[in-house]
């Protein structure tokens, strides 16, 4: 049965109502305006809490259970810890254990070491999932096996939707390096240091419940402190997480030679076209790619004696090489990806946590990413209209969560090295297969077989006339990635729509059916 | 050669752009064609279709095929294709790709080899980007990179990539084996618009002239004229004293490269970085190369992680008077270009020099002075030749000095 729908302002046809209530459809950039009010948790009153403040007590269980977990709740759950993250699969084998049913489960974002949590999809313990599924889950999702439609939303968008009271969160369940038995917490020390705790910020104000679990308790007070304690109901102690896997011992920049030339070419563009200045603000991701750029970047700032003023981070050891070598000013970091930035942020005075909480929502009077020249993006495609993908690939399987990159698409420039195909599937496409973002945020494509510059950009077009650059159109492009490739044929979808992917409003950009099985 | 079933190609978790075919040949029951492949929502009926095709022109109604695929593009289906058919049936028979236009382009005598990025002919992943990495020349390699058993499948691939992958100018090279199995080599890739034939382990006039003869009998065949060039390779002690036979074995040599692993070895010594080892034979090659007018090459540096070892031994090259390298990895080609360009101070020195010659020729004078010192006849030429080869390089606009289109 076709669910009624219509088609939004980006031309693909959503549904108006998602998971039993009404949703709103895509508007275009800057269309939407919410009304209303702030969703608020309940309110509590300190004559239900313990008169010594000392919050802690013996196990998850008992928290969960004190808490009141039923059957239909939110629950949400941050990912600091990455794949290392010991407790987000631990809480709903309680769950499952006490018999609950039907869980929204709300995490910041899913890894691989939540796979086991298909067996609690399958038997209904959860019901649905709302945020990035990666690997078997988003399989599991793609062949339509989960009982709700799934949620995909920015790391901005998913504090949009918890400030708005699109979701409300019964109980957060925070994993925490360091917490005092008052509930404050920091994201360093300890065992298990994962560096910041930004994501967890939006969950703990406004979460009706709020358990902070952590592997080292201290003494009062937790300093400095992430999360507030008289934001917190309880506090367990029990092992977070796995610490070889919560950050990389060390993130390397790509070896390959073909994702180097792209990096080089990234580079001399960003010189060429004067983006790279004295006092830019930057900010690119922590893949080999990008972390090659920007050590090309490094160089070039050191060579001409410049700095950029600030960066946003995920942060990793080259932005924090950048820091103490004087080629940055500030690191705002929203997570940290390694070992050494983990160090940083305990060190480094210049080296702040700053949650996407306060950088990434749309519905708030600020968008930090919009302070940002320059943009260092990825994407699964992109087609011809400069629309991006990022959470299918052309197969039409979900393997990725947005993360901030609808966030960041804010941002003065915004610049997308890809290989022109990957494996025989091409990058730049006729339709994106999944729209993520709209073409007119997305600036420049470098390819290692040329650059496409988006014709709404006279100014970067001019800019690097002349300059020696391989520019391109995005046709060609396509076509030449086709001729390599073979002209591919589309993924195949049944109706049954499977996940809802929302803009940075909470209004609908696409949806995701369900794989046609061959 | 009737065994029933072939397997050619590869598969495995690290294994890209590349494909795995076991083929069995029935009596009957058909064709059918089982493929395992990520790319199998977007290319599955073209690869089913492709093989069809392949399958019809080699006559072939009933076979079990089985693809396990990691994105490999066509030519590379087709080529691992038609070498599990060619194990089965001995058929010389060949299912050639579209050559693409951009692949007719030819070359001269004496353009640069300063870099030139060896591929192993077997590896399809490393093929298809290899014209990106401004190598002067690519060397799709059918002998020591290319496992026994697997010759005869990589000499399919690397005639398929010919026609097939876009090499963006860079010379087109094959390295063939020695004997009898590079003769087959010729046959399959001389057809393919080959810039250029490498000969690898020469020891005498004899290597280079059996692969001239079997080329001019090639090409009076497919009727191509387009130059195609030799350069010999010599590894081994007799190779060197027979170097200046073999550089003046055909016309057709325009270099002479030494592949110092293999020499060596045959010397009976280890490989340094210093090379002292190696030294009279680099010498040598050096001379009797400039004494049979083609460019000498030096061997490839195997270290590729160690690029300020690299630095070193292009600067101890270049100035033996080495015009050139081999390269194992892309990352070594920026390195070994700069290392043998001449610099900025080498290209302004040389430009006093000749425009002060020139002035004296319009003088009518017979001396040439620069300031107060005299310059003699043979630094003005090699003068000269510094700045062609800077004006080539595009370090100096060509319309500061005339040059001469000599050699």
């Amino acid at each position: 049965m076709r669910a009624k729908s219509v088609i939004n302002a980006a031309g693909r046809e959503v549904p108006v109502e998602i998971n039993g209530e009404p949703v709103i459809p895509f508007k275009g950039v800057g269309k939407h305006r919410p009304a209303g009010k702030k969703h608020a948790p309940s309110i509590p009153s300190f004559v239900d809490y313990p008169t010594d403040d000392n919050k802690v007590i013996p196990s998850l269980r008992e928290a969960l259970k004190r808490c009141g977990l039923r059957s239909g709740m939110t629950i949400s759950t941050h990912h600091h810890l990455r794949d290392g993250d010991l407790i987000s699969n631990t809480v709903f084998d309680i769950a499952s254990g006490l018999g609950v049913k039907d869980l929204v489960w709300f995490p910041s974002a899913s890894f691989p070491c939540n796979e086991p949590l298909i067996r609690y999809l399958e038997d209904g313990t959860i019901n649905r999932i709302e945020g990035s599924m990666n690997g078997p889950l988003g399989r599991f999702v793609s062949e339509g096996k989960m009982k709700g439609t799934a949620v995909l939303r920015s790391h901005g968008g998913r504090v949009q939707a918890i400030q708005d009271g699109e979701v409300k969160i019964d109980i957060a369940v925070l994993v925490a390096p360091s917490a005092d038995p008052f509930g404050n917490a920091r994201g360093t020390g300890g065992p298990s240091p994962c560096g910041v705790l930004g994501y967890a910020k939006a969950d703990y104000l406004y979460a009706d419940k709020v358990i902070i679990v952590t592997d080292n308790l201290v003494e009062f007070p937790c300093f400095p402190m992430e999360i507030e304690g008289n934001y917190v109901d309880y506090v367990v102690t029990d092992n977070i997480g796995i610490p070889e896997k919560i950050v990389s011992g060390t993130t390397q920049i790509t070896r390959s030679p073909d994702r180097l030339l792209i990096a080089e070419m990234t580079a001399r563009f960003l010189e060429k076209s004067g983006l790279l200045k004295d006092g830019v603000a930057m900010q690119a991701g922590a893949g080999g790619t990008s972390l090659a750029i920007a050590v090309f970047i490094h160089e070039i700032l050191k060579e001409r004696g410049w700095r950029s003023k600030f960066g946003f981070g995920g942060s990793t050891k080259y932005m924090v090489k950048m820091l103490e070598e004087g080629q940055l000013g500030y690191i705002l970091d929203a997570q940290a990806f390694d070992l050494d930035a983990v160090r940083s942020v305990e060190e480094n005075s210049n080296h702040v946590p700053y949650p996407v909480f306060n950088a990434y929502n749309y519905h708030s009077k600020g968008n930090l990413t919009s302070m940002m020249d320059i943009m260092i993006l990825g994407a699964t495609e992109v087609d011809v209209k400069f629309n991006g993908n990022v959470v299918t690939h052309s197969d039409g399987y979900l393997l990725h969560g947005i993360g901030g990159w609808q966030n960041c698409l804010h941002a003065r420039n915004v610049i997308l090295p890809l290989p022109l195909f990957r494996d025989r599937i091409p990058v730049i496409v006729d339709e994106v297969t999944t729209l993520c973002g709209p073409g007119e945020l997305i600036d420049v494509i470098i390819t290692e077989r040329g650059i496409a510059i988006n014709p709404l950009r006279d100014d970067l077009l001019r800019s690097v006339e002349g300059s020696g650059l391989p520019l391109r159109s995005i046709n060609d492009l396509k076509e030449e990635a086709e001729k390599i490739c073979g002209k591919p044929r589309k993924a195949l979808f049944e109706e049954d729509i499977v996940a809802a992917v929302k803009w940075v409003d909470g209004t609908v950009i696409d949806v995701i059916r369900k794989i046609k099985t061959q | 050669m009737n065994k029933t079933i072939a397997v050619t190609g590869n598969a495995g978790p690290k294994v890209r752009s590349d494909c795995e075919i076991t083929l069995q040949l029935n009596n009957g029951g058909g064709i059918t064609i089982e493929l395992i492949s990520k790319v199998k929502a977007l290319y599955g009926e073209s690869i089913a279709d492709l093989c069809r095709q392949i399958f019809g022109f080699y006559g072939i109604s009933n076979a079990d095929l089985k693809i396990n695929d990691s994105g490999a593009l066509p030519f590379v289906i087709a080529a691992r294709l038609e070498a599990a058919i060619k194990k089965l049936t001995g058929t010389d028979r060949e299912y050639l790709p579209d050559f693409i236009p951009g692949n007719s382009y030819t070359t001269t005598r004496d353009r640069f080899r300063l870099t030139r990025l060896y591929i192993p002919g077997n590896n399809p992943s490393l093929m298809i980007n290899a014209g990106l990495h401004s190598a002067d020349g690519i060397i799709l390699d059918l002998e020591d990179s290319v496992a026994p058993e697997r010759k005869d499948e990589a000499r399919i691939l690397v005639r398929n990539a010919l026609r097939s992958v876009n090499f963006h100018g860079a010379e087109r090279m094959v390295r063939i084996n020695q004997g009898s199995p590079g003769l087959e080599d010729l046959d399959a890739v001389v057809p393919q618009n080959v810039n250029l034939i490498l000969i690898p382990k020469c020891e005498d006039q004899e290597n280079v002239r059996i692969a001239d003869r079997r080329i001019t009998d090639i090409r009076k065949r497919t009727g191509s004229a387009n130059p195609l060039f030799l350069m010999p390779i010599i590894e081994s002690a007799l190779g060197v004293e027979n170097a200046f036979e073999i550089a003046k074995a055909s016309d057709n040599v325009v270099a002479i490269a030494i592949g110092l692993e293999d020499y060596t070895s045959d010397i009976g010594v280890q490989r340094t970085n210093e090379g002292l080892e190696s030294l009279y034979a680099r010498t040598r090659l050096v001379n009797t190369a400039k004494a049979a007018s083609v460019q000498p090459i030096d061997s490839v540096f195997s270290d590729v992680a160690d690029m300020g070892a690299l630095e070193s031994a292009v600067r101890i090259s270049r100035s033996l008077g080495f015009e050139g390298m081999g390269c194992i990895h892309p990352r070594q080609i920026a390195v070994i270009k700069k290392g043998f360009a001449p610099s900025a101070e080498e290209i302004e020195r040389a430009e006093k020099i000749v425009i002060a010659w020139e002035e004296a020729v319009k003088k009518g004078l017979s001396v040439v002075a620069l300031g107060s010192k005299m310059i003699d006849p043979p630094v003005v030429a090699r003068a000269q030749k510094t700045v062609d080869l800077a004006i080539r390089m595009g370090l100096l606009p060509a319309d500061r000095i005339d040059i001469e289109e000599s050699r």
